[in-house]
């Protein structure tokens, strides 16, 4: 019995702590400020623990049931607590704050009452110097224990949902091990007589163990249910990330994919960052394709690098004199869903099915590297710069490799970030494509799901708009074309240095940049 | 200060002989040396291998276990050794318009320590790596490399252009420390008495740098042979180089550990081994500039130097009319008034000839000259016989994705890991364009420093060399826990002798006047002649032997 009570209590110690560094973890990750986040977690928690000490003393009887009973909600409100926080913040962004650290106090001052309840529950058993010694060491070992797991072990393997329903586990187990403990002595105590006094208090009637049984039974239930369909769970929260109906996900070995639909708005996301809204996506690839292309009455080879959505494509195909495209997306998944899918191959218009294009799945460089081929109009649409295998798509050894591509009157369009939100990072690609041999004609337009967004016209002559456009965009006409070229103040050219392999400064200028955005 | 790493441009060692028991090399007959097996401990599986200099052929030198030469030709100029500094000489000799020379190596293939190998991902290096930008007193560096296409122009400027995608890419290096990756080598995180030896020694450094002697020499130029030769400098060579930190009052563990690394980079040897002279060299030598990089930038290839000494390779190969004998071991050496007479052993025909040379170029180690020579003048092999050689194993690990790790810092080009005996790995496929980061292989160098090196060497060849693919995997783990998972094949090459040891006093040591100042028909152009084993060195002594022939 006492050596049972004193191995519930390294359990339940372990729980406690694991519930509290989940709740630390899981809020650095969604609110980030992990010094923040676990110090007021922790604090919290421990005020908790304190509160619950404090409330224990209004525990005068039944020490066993309320023992057994506070197990078994620790198990359920810790054992869920992951999931509650995932959903919360997925679904409902303001109250994430107050349901945290509700959860936290809730499951601290829980576990706050359980130590003196069991102390009382042993001291009938041994001297008052042992009580405090011994639980107080295995409640400091189990916190050892977990401490030493959590991000060792249990955090990267089984993530956080599943581990905070084990530990729930783990007390609603506890929970039913304390029934069977407690449910025999009440039966051993009318034998012999000497015990009545010291083991009566704790002893539970029948009825109220089965009763107990039956708590456990529909926890444990919960628990390990939880624990089977923690990905569905997982998937669940995601779909709030995302605000609307997530209608296509898939893990593809470069990316994460995923189309959502509100009403008729149509939106992919690459590994969670918006690539189009298909309200607004056709002043992105007006802005992409028209300004170059109706300026290139000869234009016949295109190639377009990344654009696995075939919507630049689109709006080459709008070009009757272009016999071919060629697009090289390195994801098959990708071109394939646009390729296949009715909704999505409706906002391409079937770019990609179209005899005129050829689609070539292989990794952009890598072909440009091995294929001799000459293009009248090379189209850019590559990822931000965010890291340094991205920044050197975008440095000068990439630029004087794209020149050898293009036809003597050829131009290359360059998606290049927001001019507005970073600044220096779009001037540092004007700058690297200058000093890389290429005149530049710099503009931007404005696309409501991204903001002010930036690109660039490069060639071996200077850019002249157009004066008319044979294939009508939607977004701006010949003489409104004109103010896209032209920058106000705050979107001015400011000096920067050249983007080089050896150093990479767009990639710290843009991580700079976005990450005042964020803030 | 800048990022310097593993086997820094190391010349020829095509005739290396190791001291192995002989049946061992009869499973290792065809060269390289090889033998592969499955490691299946556990889930993950990968292939291991091992590979080495062909030193079956070498060793037979022990017992001189060749055929008598069946005939004797005449040869103008031979040149025996296909590393950097033999084919420096040959770059020079046909620079020249001489082309009646002809070069032996005793490899299947050129490039002595710089050789590379390829898979179907990338090439890499199974040696030296890269090259610091060429200072203004390294003229013929630069010549060749705007042979070869690197330098594009400026050849005589402070800063000339090179292609910039051999320039290494950024991030150019990290440091494994406390758990964490940091940028630069440099540790970060220490306390700030130790943030001024920093500065400190940087200012020390950067003096150095500045000063010249009387006749405008550099204190610690690099080719060395041209640096100042005033005591105030060259009696740095008396003490190592921890010594000598000490006495300027660097107590800084950081600091320590950097020069350290810095001895083991490019000397194989630990800073108390290294003379200060050599150690100095280090920091306050390369000073090279280019005009479309940064000061600290250095040349680089997927396959290391291995890129140099292919394009050299080639480069003489559209010139002159079968330049090279591969698979050639120089058995014997007889030199006589204007001629000198060398037995070449012609490995895949089974057969020896005798070559009359009016000039024979040595850019083959010192110990193998010795072994060969069969009339040196008296002195010459007891002080040759105080060159040390550092053993040194690499190691590549083929990975199917870059690994993962905790980061902050990213995959750098250089990774080294603090408090190790080895000094890290850089990645073969850094300098690539690619969207996305696949496939790569890590070369991972480890020199066997910090014991004498004949017992290293020993011990290299003696422990089975699975036991060496796990401790190399055992260090790796720290950082990159899951590398086993992502790991397709492991391979290692044991260098016997991978670079001799800058010891103190070698500056002064008799062994290199008794190599600059051999007389007659023998030339000798290996790195050996400045006692430190640099791309550099070696070309400058290439070039020297290659003029004086």
């Amino acid at each position: 019995m006492r050596h049972a009570l004193l191995f519930s209590v390294f359990v339940v110690a372990s729980c406690g702590l694991a519930y509290e560094l989940i709740a630390a973890a899981l809020s650095s990750y969604v609110l980030g400020d992990s010094v923040t986040q676990f110090s007021t977690v922790i604090g919290t928690y421990l005020f908790a623990m304190g509160v619950g000490s404090w409330l224990s003393r209004y525990i005068e009887r039944g020490l066993a049931i309320r023992f057994i009973q506070i197990e078994i909600l620790v198990g359920v409100i810790g054992g869920f607590s992951a999931v509650i926080l995932f959903l919360v913040f997925a679904h409902l962004s303001g109250p994430f704050r107050l349901v945290l650290y509700g959860l936290v106090f809730v499951t601290g001052m829980l576990v706050g009452l359980e130590i003196p309840l069991i102390m009382r529950i042993l001291k009938n058993e041994l001297a008052f110097k042992e009580v405090v010694s011994q639980v107080l060491t295995f409640d400091y070992l189990g916190a050892l224990a977990v401490s030493i797991l959590f991000p060792l072990l249990l955090a990267p393997h089984l993530g956080l949902m599943r581990t905070s329903m084990m530990f729930g586990l783990f007390n609603v187990l506890v929970a039913l091990w304390a029934i069977a403990l407690f449910g025999r002595d009440s039966g051993i105590v009318p034998a012999a007589a000497g015990q009545v006094e010291r083991a009566a208090p704790m002893a539970l009637p029948p009825s109220a163990a089965s009763f107990l049984r039956a708590q456990c039974a529909i926890a444990l239930l919960l628990l390990v249910g939880g624990f089977a369909f923690a990905d569905k769970l997982t998937a669940l929260a995601e779909e709030g990330i995302y605000a609307d109906q997530i209608i296509y996900a898939e893990s593809t070995p470069y990316q994460r994919i995923v189309v959502t639909r509100w009403r008729d708005d149509l939106r992919l996301h690459l590994n969670g960052n918006l690539q189009f809204s298909s309200r607004d996506e056709y002043r992105y690839h007006d802005a992409l394709v028209h300004p170059a292309l109706a300026t290139l009455p000869g234009a016949k080879r295109v190639l377009i690098l990344g654009g696995g959505d075939g919507l630049a494509a689109r709006e080459v195909l709008r070009y009757p004199q272009i016999e071919s495209i060629t697009l090289v997306d390195l994801d098959r998944n990708m071109t394939n869903l646009f390729a296949k899918a009715p909704l999505l191959t409706a906002l391409n218009q079937n770019a990609l099915s179209s005899p005129k294009v050829k689609v070539l799945n292989q990794d952009a460089l890598l072909w440009l590297e091995q294929n001799p081929d000459m293009f009248d109009l090379i189209l850019i649409d590559f990822p931000d710069p965010s890291n340094f295998s991205l920044g050197k798509l975008y440095s000068s050894a990439f630029y004087r490799l794209l020149e050898k591509h293009l036809s003597a009157t050829g131009l290359a369009v360059i998606q290049s970030t927001s001019p507005y939100y970073a600044r220096k990072s779009f001037w540092c690609i004007v700058a690297t494509l200058e000093d890389a041999g290429f005149r530049t004609a710099p503009y931007h337009a404005y696309v409501p799901s991204f903001g002010e967004w930036g690109y660039i016209i490069a060639g071996r002559g200077t850019f002249v708009p157009p004066a008319a456009f044979p294939v009508v965009p939607r977004s701006f006409d010949a003489p409104s074309l004109k103010a896209l070229f032209e920058f106000p103040p705050d979107m001015a050219r400011v000096p920067t240095e050249v983007n080089r392999l050896n150093n990479q400064v767009l990639v710290r200028y843009f991580e700079e940049e976005w990450r005042r955005v964020m803030r | 200060m800048a990022a310097r790493d593993a086997l820094s441009a190391h010349p020829a060692d095509p005739q290396s002989t190791h001291p192995m028991d002989r049946r061992r090399f009869l499973t290792a007959l065809s060269a390289p040396a090889f033998a592969a097996c499955d490691f299946k401990n556990g889930a993950p599986e990968f292939k291991g291998a091992v590979f080495g200099p062909a030193m079956a052929l070498g060793h037979r030198l022990r017992n001189n276990d060749f055929p008598a030469p069946a005939e004797t030709r005449n040869l103008d100029i031979a040149i025996v050794g296909g590393g950097v500094a033999g084919l420096s000489a040959a770059w020079r000799l046909a620079k020249r318009g001489i082309k009646t020379f002809r070069l032996f190596e005793l490899e299947d293939a050129l490039g002595g320590n710089s050789r590379a190998g390829s898979s179907a991902v990338t090439p890499y290096p199974w040696g030296a790596h890269y090259l610091p930008l060429p200072t203004r007193e390294s003229v013929h560096v630069r010549a060749l490399l705007a042979d070869l296409g690197v330098l594009k122009s400026g050849i005589d400027s402070d800063s000339p252009v090179y292609d910039e995608r051999a320039i290494v890419n950024g991030p150019q290096d990290r440091l494994y420390r406390n758990g964490l990756w940091q940028e630069g080598l440099l540790p970060r995180m220490v306390a700030p008495k130790e943030l001024d030896q920093y500065k400190r020694f940087e200012e020390l450094i950067e003096r150095f740098k500045q000063s010249q002697d009387l006749f405008g020499r550099k204190p610690f130029a690099i080719p060395s042979l041209l640096a100042s030769r005033d005591v105030r400098t060259t009696s740095l060579d008396a003490t190592d180089m921890r010594r000598w930190l000490v006495s300027q009052g660097f107590d800084s563990p950081a600091l320590h550990w950097y020069v350290d690394y810095a001895c083991r980079d490019d000397y194989g040897s630990l800073s108390r081994d290294t003379s200060a002279w050599a150690g100095l060299h280090y920091f306050a030598s390369r000073e090279g500039r280019a005009k479309n990089a940064d000061t600290h930038a250095v040349l680089t290839w997927p396959e290391g130097n291995g890129f140099l000494t292919r394009r050299t390779e080639e480069w003489l190969q559209e010139r002159v009319a079968e330049p090279f004998s591969r698979n050639s071991l120089c058995a014997k050496l007889v030199t006589g008034r204007g001629f000198a007479e060398i037995d070449i052993f012609h490995a895949d025909q089974n057969r020896s000839v005798r070559y009359r040379c009016k000039r024979v170029i040595w850019a083959a180690p010192s110990f193998v000259l010795a072994r060969v020579w069969d009339n040196p003048p008296p002195p010459f092999r007891p002080a040759v016989a105080d060159i040390q050689t550092v053993p040194w194993l690499v190691a590549n690990l083929h990975l199917r994705e870059p690994p993962a790790d905790t980061g902050p810092a990213p995959l750098a080009w250089d990774n080294v890991l603090y408090n190790s005996n080895a000094l890290g790995y850089v990645v073969a496929t850094h300098q690539v364009l690619r969207v996305r980061p696949g496939a790569t292989v890590l070369t991972y160098y480890w020199p066997h420093s910090g014991e004498a090196p004949a017992a290293a060497r020993k011990r290299l060849f003696d422990t089975p060399w699975p036991e060496w693919i796990k401790a190399v995997l055992a260090d790796l783990k720290r950082p990159h826990p899951d590398i086993a998972k992502i790991l397709e094949r492991i391979e290692i090459w044991r260098w016997g002798h991978g670079m001799p040891q800058p010891s103190p006093g070698f500056l002064n040591a008799p062994a290199r006047a008794a190599l600059a100042n051999l007389k007659g028909p023998l030339v000798f152009a290996h790195s050996d002649l400045s006692g430190m084993s640099l791309f550099e060195e070696a070309n400058y002594a290439g070039v020297r032997a290659a003029d004086l022939a």
